[in-house]
């Protein structure tokens, strides 16, 4: 593009004042764009920046030690406690659940759809998954109190109405086609020549997938299981109006507990005055939900770009 | 391959272990139709029993009543007028901000730690949990520039939520664009920006209408950030029209207004212990879910022609 900074006499007909307009427009099209990109740097700026605020306030007044280690979570008690802890249970639980199911399956599925599927049948279900996860989470939340739960219930006589089971289920079942896409795209980019190897020492498909391809892929793979960790751990709606909304330390999958996303719902759905020690607990509890989330993604996108480098 | 080394080549019975192999292979790939055929019945079972429960409360006078202590005589007016506005806002701030960045990041980004920067925070964002964004703009929207609980904010916490959707769009359907295209219009004369107004754009815009199709409808599903920014449930009014009866015909009163949209108003009914409620919220998650699976499948149907217009 150099083309455009040497400067030439204009050709006939073409004005210099076209030119040096040209030049500017130009200059300030870039300007302007560069702007709108630095646009995503402010918003995450701003989200650290508001969550470490309120946070710090917080931390004033409760020991960052309470926060960790206190079991415990009665913010608008008359004496509060401010343990994280049983939050995090309910979010690991339903989290685990959620990739009990979306692992096994997703694996399996991605694994036809890359290495046995006509191209038709890939063509169809790709999209179909697709509008899959195109569906409200509102809509999946209604799914799990209203149809899973009762269903459940019958099969498991002691299931509370409020329970992990139902929405951990059901986030499996959001979560899957996330967890197909990123692995099968992982799968299929191995390049051909290693499948090809593989049937030419005699391997029929199941053996190329689970012996060549599968552990080619296995960091592209494992990216899909962490990035869909991420999504099940930030989730909100699904365990907001599934889980149930008291604090519990458990990790029992047919009682109920809340989450820290469930949490930050429940307090943002009563009228807590601003600046108040409640108001700041969301910030804090959002905090820690953002350095977990963080902490997977970083980790899968760094599992992925492993995998890319590798071919 | 321990079994080959073992055996002498000439006592394997080929015939037998192509039979075994090729059954099991069709085992594999039938447990994958399995898998599928599950993950689609989730889905059908999900639409049909939302339209068992709603279906019988779908009507025109639900759609245009204002919500109401009685289960039998609430609408969703005040919902789905909320959401085309919400929706309205997000778009006009969402789409020229994504397209922008993704032009700067693709066309003009040099080989920098600022452009990488700019690269890993937009993959970053993409898995920050919707709920985040609403700590963002309680604390900063709501709170830090007094914008309020109004139509503005949501406008704005949505559009950021969205931005990495478009961003990225964008940018696969530039990247797809043939350099060739790039070198044809520097060698009619055209500067870099002349080349991105006249060529890439319009050649990437089906692309990019896929993106911000996909992105609007993950929008108006998205529950948790709008709860977030404290937004009120009861909406017996409407807000002030945009468009008004003297010149200049338009206003904006409506932006600063309190509001509802469609997954707020679902979740509130779902919340509620009375079955009837729980029926009216089936009937708006039939609205909802219809309007976002045809966003889905419309960008679905512009990416396919798209193609095959390439091909």
């Amino acid at each position: 593009m150099t083309a455009h900074s040497t400067r030439l006499a204009p050709p006939p007909g073409i004005s210099p004042g076209f030119l040096a307009r040209r030049r500017l427009v130009g200059l300030a099209a870039r300007a302007i764009l560069f702007v709108a990109a630095s646009a995503s740097v402010f918003v995450t700026a701003s989200i650290v920046y508001v969550l470490l605020s309120e946070s710090l306030d917080f931390f004033r007044t409760v020991p960052i030690v309470d926060f960790l280690t206190d079991t415990e979570w009665t913010p608008v008690f008359a004496r509060p406690h401010f343990g994280i802890l049983p939050l995090l249970s309910g979010t690991v639980t339903v989290a685990a659940i959620a990739l009990l199911v979306a692992i096994p399956l997703g694996t399996m599925l991605a694994i036809y759809l890359s290495e046995f599927a006509p191209t038709k049948v890939r063509e169809t279900v790709k999209p179909a998954l697709e509008l899959l996860e195109g569906v409200p989470t509102v809509v999946y939340g209604y799914f799990a109190l209203l149809f899973v739960t009762p269903l459940l219930q019958r099969f498991i006589p002691g299931l509370a109405t409020f329970n992990m089971l139902a929405p951990g289920m059901v986030m499996g079942i959001m979560i899957l086609p996330y967890v197909v896409s990123v692995s099968e795209d992982a799968m299929r980019a191995v390049p051909k020549a290693l499948r090809e190897g593989a049937y030419a020492l005699g391997a029929n498909r199941l053996q190329a997938a689970f012996r060549v391809i599968v552990p080619s892929a296995l960091s592209g793979i494992t990216a899909a299981y962490v990035l869909g960790m991420s999504r099940a751990v930030g989730e909100t709606m699904v365990v907001a109006i599934a889980a149930g909304q008291n604090p519990n330390l458990t990790f029992n999958p047919l009682h109920g507990a809340a989450t820290i996303t469930a949490y930050i719902v429940q307090i943002s759905l009563g009228d807590l005055p601003y600046g108040s020690l409640a108001y700041q607990t969301i910030f804090a509890a959002g905090l820690t939900l953002f350095v977990l989330t963080l902490a997977f993604n970083v980790a899968g996108f760094a599992l992925r770009r492993r995998f890319r480098e590798a071919y | 391959m321990t079994v080959l080394s073992a055996t002498p080549l000439a006592a394997i019975d080929y015939p037998a272990l192509a039979r075994r192999s090729r059954r099991r292979d069709l085992a594999f790939a039938v447990g994958g139709i399995i898998v599928m055929l599950v993950a689609m019945a989730m889905l059908a079972s999900l639409v049909i029993d939302l339209a068992a429960d709603g279906l019988p409360r779908l009507s025109w006078d639900f759609l245009t009543s204002f919500p109401s202590r009685r289960p039998a005589r609430a609408g969703i007016l005040s919902a789905w007028v909320g959401t085309s506005l919400v929706m309205l806002v997000t778009a006009v701030i969402a789409v020229p901000l994504g397209i922008a960045a993704a032009v700067y990041l693709e066309e003009y980004a040099p080989r920098n730690w600022l452009s990488d920067v700019i690269e890993i925070n937009v993959t970053n964002l993409a898995g920050v949990p919707s709920i985040i964004y609403g700590l963002l703009a309680l604390g900063l929207f709501v709170y830090g520039l007094g914008l309020g609980e109004t139509i503005l904010t949501a406008g704005l916490v949505l559009a950021l939520l969205i931005l990495p959707v478009i961003i990225v769009a964008t940018r696969e359907a530039l990247r797809s664009i043939p350099q060739e295209v790039r070198e044809a219009a520097a060698g009619l004369g055209a500067d870099r920006w002349q080349t991105v107004r006249m060529f890439l754009i319009p050649a990437a815009r089906p692309g990019i209408l896929t993106g911000t199709i996909v992105g609007l409808s993950r929008a108006i599903g998205e529950t948790a950030p709008v709860i977030t920014i404290g937004a009120l449930t009861f909406i017996a009014f409407l807000p002030q029209s945009p468009i008004g009866p003297e010149f200049p015909f338009l206003n904006f009163h409506w932006l600063m207004e309190p509001f509802t949209v469609l997954p707020i108003q679902m979740f509130n009914w779902i919340s509620r212990p009375q079955v009837a409620f729980h029926a009216n919220a089936a009937a708006a998650g039939i609205v909802l879910i219809a309007m976002t699976l045809l966003m889905n499948g419309l960008a679905i149907f512009v990416r396919y022609h798209a193609r095959r217009a390439l091909r």
